[in-house]
């Protein structure tokens, strides 16, 4: 008798405990070269920490012609992608998906978006600006980002691991990948998406609000 | 045996529709599976458009009165000219699509004029080709 009670309360434990985790949100995972080293507490004792890869210090202008840096993006999270305004390939899905994204998160100021443009050579700041006007989301929340080639596109392959080229053989002269990445407030890479997939826009946004309410904590 | 049934349906449907309406849904059906390919990306699902970059497809009367203009816009893309769609000008360039045969455009059109709530029937590539001779 004891041992039959003692398995159902063992059964209706597991099963809320199961419960329990399936409510809770997996935290997102962290990608990234990482690094462990050794640092010292206050007390003298040693400890292990986890360095992961960051977006470094950039500075470019903006669709305004205003220097833009991190500084904008301190303390915000924010979905990355490169792009160039003439492009009719994969940018106008990209951007017609990132601005419903945009417009989901329209008052939350913790939210931002940083576009980069690869075509460094048609698209100054007045060109992004009169593209993000026609997109209809000029404004602070999304920046355009202008730099020379070799900036963007170091920025773009070494640290948001985003693949982009100047292809002459290409019908618009540029190729790249059509990736959303997502920045936390510790310029970490938390996510990368393919911006022409439904499916994978569908899953940042089931993203956003679990990293959101992990900042919180 | 196979040969006599296949006529019969074939009759069947043929009785139901005439050849002109058979035809033009054949376009349809193939336009549309054209437009995915080339015109989606920016015009969208819907024909809706995209901002101010991509103007929408369900203006019917700029449709109607630009109706011998369509297969130049898409063959030759469109630059340096302002477009009035839904009372909104669009400027900028839409980009040319060379590779298209005259054919594809007249499918292309087909679905574009007759479908997100515009029904003006048939383009054939004979008038396409007329079109195109007179773009510039």
């Amino acid at each position: 008798m004891s041992t039959r009670y003692s398995f159902l309360a063992l059964v209706s434990v597991s099963i809320l405990l199961f419960s329990s985790c399936q409510k809770a949100s997996k935290p997102l995972p962290i990608y990234g070269q990482r690094e462990a080293i050794q640092v010292k507490n206050n007390d003298g004792s040693t400890e292990i920490d986890t360095i992961y890869q960051t977006i470094p210090a950039f500075s470019f202008l903006n669709q305004d012609s205003l220097p833009l840096t991190n500084k904008a993006f301190e303390n915000k999270i924010y979905i990355a992608d490169f792009f160039f305004t003439s492009c009719s390939t994969i940018c106008p899905i990209m951007h017609r998906n990132m601005k419903t994204i945009f417009d989901e998160y329209k008052e939350n100021p913790e939210v931002m978006f940083l576009s980069h443009t690869i075509d460094f050579k048609y698209d100054t700041p007045s060109k992004l600006k009169k593209y993000a006007i026609k997109l209809g989301v000029d404004g602070p929340k999304w920046q355009f980002a202008y730099g020379s080639k070799d900036s963007i596109y170091t920025l773009a392959e070494k640290n948001y691991l985003v693949a982009v080229m100047e292809d002459s053989t290409a019908k618009e002269t540029y190729v790249h990948q059509g990736w959303l990445v997502l920045i936390d407030k510790h310029k970490r890479i938390r996510g990368a998406y393919d911006g022409t997939k439904t499916d994978q826009v569908a899953k940042l946004k089931q993203d956003i609000p679990v990293l959101l309410a992990e900042e919180q904590k | 045996m196979f040969f006599s049934f296949s006529l019969m349906i074939a009759v069947m449907i043929y009785s139901c529709q005439d050849a002109e309406q058979l035809k033009q849904q054949v376009y349809y059906t193939n336009g549309r599976d054209l437009y995915i390919k080339h015109c989606q990306n920016c015009h969208g699902i819907n024909g809706e458009g995209l901002g101010q970059l991509a103007p929408p497809l369900t203006d019917s009367t700029f449709l109607k009165e630009h109706r011998g203009k369509l297969a130049c816009y898409i063959k030759y893309g469109i630059s340096d000219t302002v477009l009035t769609i839904h009372n909104q000008s669009y400027e900028g360039k839409m980009p040319d699509n060379p590779g298209l045969a005259n054919i594809d455009i007249a499918q292309l059109l087909v679905y574009i004029t007759n479908t997100y709530g515009n029904k003006q029937g048939m383009f054939t590539p004979e008038q396409v080709a007329k079109d195109l001779e007179s773009c510039k």
